[in-house]
């Protein structure tokens, strides 16, 4: 692997590959897991689910939280009273955000999130939350969307939320600032991200989802964003009907993501790529230094991704250019083809690519295979491993600030601390 | 619809998975939209099984519904079938399914599988976790379960265990152990370990052993009926529950007791050691499944000499026991799924040691109480590697150890009381033989927390954002939780702590200290002098949340309005100890 990574690469990639799609069993999470890291962004909103003691139990159990402190988040159980129709749920659900915002005076946002059976008895919280809103504002904004399992898979809650917020974003062209970013980051990644953009002279960066409720970003039509993560398909569709233009690069995952991400935006004001180099070179020099002792582990292994996130495209292609590793099937619940052109043509030539789910067929398939590791959800993880597999659970990859040159590093360490893991036990 | 921050059970297809995950060779086909196969990583994380639960779920998807979700579960029920080639079918649905109403019993027995195929209907919008695994393991034995010849020697079954339990493994040796003990033969034990074919066996069994009524009470009364076994009403938790148990078996079976009595516990003796003087009246709050909240009601009062100053359950199914056993301590039951209001309780009693769930632990853990876990809902650390019973014999050494070490040991305690507080020693510090943080919550904090008031809001944000968030790091956030916590909960707030967030002046809770407990509503509370708060303070922290308390209520039962340092020593007089 040469020390400086190709801009454009020369080999043909992936982008015409087929796909195997599949319907069968998905083991995935719903929607409603979004709200685990939702919540810790925007620290003012809360998180009311709409739905069963399934969907309550989910989100403690998938967070794994318990935690003490009382959460930003909460489920108003349907129970067969509100089915029956002895009790109205609308009449119901008021109550309910009534006693929730009178114990909670420091929520500014509500957010009522759509579930399975919310889904299904259709309930429309669309119209609750307008009533509720009517109700509250402006002292606590009530929004929806959906989390439901029928409608979203896991990080395509996220996707939602953000479009549900996406009308309320002021349309203000003297507050608007250039470039917009999209997507949950970890607070520490946005302020490094902050960073470089000021030193490229891009200081006019506004993020989104914002840290606080109040402090959503402007938009105005011609402004360019980019999207931080590859599962907003809704949300940037609605931020392009409002005139804001996406810029179409590789997610910045790795070094050469990273790059090219930053060069997206860095060519929307014209600057050279020696300009650009002058700034990042420090940077990605000091990644690509801290890659290096992971690509010893990792080059050369074999890989299989379960889908989970609609991370798995990018991180392939990170895992496979950087630390040289052997994509033998990358599996994603979601092939967003548009959003994903600039991660495909980087794809190495000759991997299966697959969509949706049929989880008993994929476990044969990766039980032929062998893969020395296989990146899958937390119901698979601890099966595998006692098959001899070495398994990376993918809901980190989700939890973890994974973006940006400072954790390139950290990325290729989740992936090498359990093949350095199962080596130390074995000896 | 019921506000819920905290669930301490499953919806009721999680309580036949239980079942399901803990036999062999039975598979569980759910009709259940995408999303709800979360419930296997409770089995292979929390749990830690190696093996995926033997579920098949349907997952379908917005565009199946009205369509061909019937087609997408039959093929489902097929193809496991095929897969599997399981001794047994159960079929049912989950909560979103069951508004479908596709009738997973019917199109199950209309493909015509060579084997048995039970249908269950677990009512998501009614019923819970527990009922959903008595219903299921009730439905099995109904189904495969058939009159037959005894054995020839004493024999029993041992029902009741399931995955996800908590301590089943290892209550289930000691159970066994008292069998050989005995000379009684084990015939089956169910769900745990068992296959569909081994439930056909059941009716072999002289009587049935009910060591989680939760579970296993609904099929025993079945067998008793249909095939004439008794079962145990005792459960073996505790020295008298586990000798009491060893009696009531051993005259179901005809045999004498006493080689199983003779074991004996070390506890038993431990207790007496005149070390465990201090453990004389200490106050406990009780919460947990019925079974292991009445078993641990009676340990804490007869063989540990604690005074049981709250008993409840979250297990409605189970209530009218927790009423019962309450009776005999004086107590109000609290009788609630909803954690808030366990937490007003705990509050409002100020007990000096909690015994209940993973969710009593974090209540306990925020107002700075001494606790031990009792009972599902189960965490990891309910699955410990070594062998950790609550039942039998060495049960209840494990009993006796798990609650008294988080206390202030004995002479510890006394040089307390004679000292007062030094720099090392005082509120703020962990007792010297543990190796963990400290109460975080001064005692005034607790009495102010009042159960109506307004909480805080959540104040984890010193951890790195999104990482908190896995099964197994959430221990690793506690320590932050409940410092954090400790300062929006502090009358005090300016005496703030290291590593605590700065609390925004938005998420300043309005303050506790002007909202009383429910309870007390109405009442006016006394105003303390200056010198009576200074000598209040000399009280040693443990127990001066009940001195203020005590002495509030006996100034507002006497209409005095000021408290002196008379008043207090009146007071201590008047309730004693």
């Amino acid at each position: 692997m040469s020390p400086v990574i190709p801009l454009h690469p020369v080999t043909p990639g992936c982008d015409d590959v087929p796909v195997l799609r599949e319907r069968g069993q998905r083991e995935v999470f719903c929607g409603l897991t979004g709200i685990i890291w939702l919540h810790r962004k925007i620290q003012d909103a809360f998180f009311l689910v709409v739905g069963s003691r399934t969907c309550a139990h989910l989100l403690q159990s998938a967070a794994g939280v318990m935690i003490f402190a009382e959460p930003r988040f909460a489920t108003a159980i349907i129970d067969d009273r509100d089915l029956a129709g002895l009790a109205d749920a609308n009449d119901e659900l008021d109550r309910v955000v009534a006693r929730l915002l009178e114990r909670r005076p420091d929520i500014r946002m509500l957010f009522l999130v759509g579930s399975c059976p919310s889904e299904v008895i259709k309930l429309d919280l669309q119209r609750a939350s307008e009533r509720l809103d009517g109700r509250f504002a402006p002292n606590v904004r009530v929004l929806s969307y959906s989390g439901s399992g029928i409608e979203t898979t896991f990080t395509q809650g996220e996707d939602t939320c953000l479009a549900a917020l996406v009308p309320e974003l002021p349309q203000d062209a003297a507050r608007a600032s250039d470039l917009l970013i999209v997507g949950t980051l970890p607070d520490i990644v946005e302020d490094q991200f902050k960073r470089v953009f000021n030193e490229l002279g891009l200081g006019s960066v506004s993020f989104f989802p914002p840290r606080g409720a109040r402090a959503l970003p402007a938009i105005r039509p011609g402004m360019h964003m980019l999207l931080a993560q590859p599962f907003l398909a809704e949300t940037a569709r609605l931020l392009e009907n409002a005139g804001v233009e996406r810029l179409s690069a590789p997610f910045p995952f790795g070094v050469e993501g990273t790059t090219e991400w930053l060069w997206a935006a860095a060519q929307t004001r014209g600057l050279s790529r020696v300009q650009f180099d002058a700034v990042v070179a420090p940077r990605r020099e000091r990644a690509e230094r801290a890659l290096a002792r992971h690509r010893e582990t990792l080059a050369g292994r074999s890989l299989f991704f379960f889908p989970d996130s609609q991370l798995e495209l990018p991180l392939a292609r990170f895992l496979s250019r950087e630390l040289g590793m052997q994509l033998i099937e990358v599996g994603t619940p979601y092939l967003h083809r548009a959003h994903m052109a600039a991660e495909l043509a980087l794809l190495p030539q000759g991997i299966t690519l697959s969509e949706g789910q049929d989880v008993e067929r994929q476990l044969d398939r990766c039980r032929a295979a062998r893969p020395d590791i296989v990146v899958c959800g937390l119901g698979l993880a601890n099966p595998l491993e006692s098959e001899g597999l070495t398994t990376k659970w993918s809901i980190e990859l989700v939890f973890s600030p994974v973006h940006g040159y400072e954790q390139a590093a950290d990325l290729a360490e989740l992936f090498a601390r359990p093949l350095a893991r199962r080596a130390a036990l074995a000896a | 619809m019921q506000l819920s921050l905290w669930t301490y059970e499953g919806p009721p297809h999680v309580g036949a998975m239980r079942v399901a995950t803990a036999m062999k060779g039975l598979h569980y086909v759910l009709h259940a939209p995408q999303g709800d196969t979360y419930a296997d990583l409770l089995f292979t994380m929390i749990e830690r099984l190696p093996s995926r639960p033997p579920v098949t779920y349907t997952t379908f998807q917005a565009r199946d519904l009205g369509k061909d979700t019937a087609e997408i579960f039959q093929s489902a029920a097929r193809e496991a079938y095929e897969r599997f080639k399981p001794q047994a079918l159960i079929v049912g649905a989950s909560c979103t399914a069951e508004l479908i109403q596709d009738d997973p019993g019917g199109l199950a027995a209309a493909l015509e599988l060579p084997i048995p195929v039970v249908p269950l209907e677990l009512p998501s919008y009614q019923r819970k976790e527990h009922w959903g695994a008595s219903e299921t393991f009730y439905q099995l034995v109904r189904h495969l379960a058939v009159p037959m010849a005894r054995t020839e020697r004493p024999s029993c079954n041992l029902l009741g265990p399931t995955a996800l339990g908590f301590r089943h493994r290892d209550d289930l040796r000691e159970v066994r152990q008292i069998m050989a003990l005995l000379g009684i033969e084990v015939n089956v034990v169910a769900p745990l370990g068992a296959t569909p074919n081994d439930l056909t066996r059941l009716g072999a069994a002289h009587f049935n052993v009910v060591l989680y009524p939760e579970t296993a009470q609904a099929a025993a009364s079945w067998m008793q009926r249909s095939l004439r076994q008794p079962f145990t009403r005792t459960v073996p938790i505790g020295v008298r529950g586990t000798e009491a148990f060893i009696r009531e078996v051993a005259e179901l079976a005809g045999v004498d007791p006493a080689p199983a009595l003779e074991a004996g516990s070390r506890a038993s003796w431990y207790s007496r050691s005149v070390d465990s003087t201090y453990l004389t009246g200490k106050r406990v709050f009780i919460f947990g499944d019925a079974t292991h909240a009445v078993a641990a009601a009676r340990v804490a009062s007869a063989e540990m000499g604690f005074e049981v100053v709250g008993l409840g359950t979250y297990n409605r199914e189970f209530a009218r026991d927790v009423r019962e056993a309450a009776k005999l301590y004086g107590i109000e039951p609290l009788i609630t799924d909803d954690y808030l209001e366990v937490e007003a309780q705990v509050a409002a009693l100020q007990p000096e040691l909690v015994l209940g769930t993973q969710m009593e632990r974090h209540i306990a853990k925020r107002l700075g109480v001494p606790c031990a876990v009792i009972s599902a809902p189960v965490h990891v650390q309910d699955f410990p590697a070594r062998h950790s019973p609550q039942m039998g014999f060495e049960g209840a050494n494990v009993l006796f150890d798990t609650w008294v070490q988080p206390l202030m040991m004995g002479l510890e305690e006394h040089l307390l009381t004679m000292f007062r507080e030094d720099f090392e020693f005082h509120e703020g510090a962990a007792a010297s033989h543990l190796g963990r943080t400290a109460p975080m919550v001064p005692r005034e904090a607790i009495e102010a927390a009042a159960p109506m008031a307004p909480v805080a809001a959540q104040p984890v944000a010193d951890q790195p954002v999104l990482q908190a968030a896995s099964p197994m790091t959430s221990q690793a956030t506690a320590p932050h939780a409940t410092a954090s916590q400790a300062v929006t909960h502090s009358q005090n707030a300016g005496a703030s702590q290291p590593g605590a967030m700065q609390t925004s002046p938005a998420v300043q809770p309005p303050g506790h200290a002007s909202v009383r407990p429910a309870s007390e509503a109405g009442i006016v509370v006394a105003t303390w002098a200056a010198e009576a708060e200074a000598e209040l303070k000399k009280i040693p922290f443990f127990v001066r949340g009940k001195a203020r308390r005590n002495t509030e209520r006996f100034a507002s039962e006497r209409g005095v309005a000021l408290i002196t340092v008379e008043t207090l020593y009146d007071a201590k007089s008047h309730f004693g100890r």
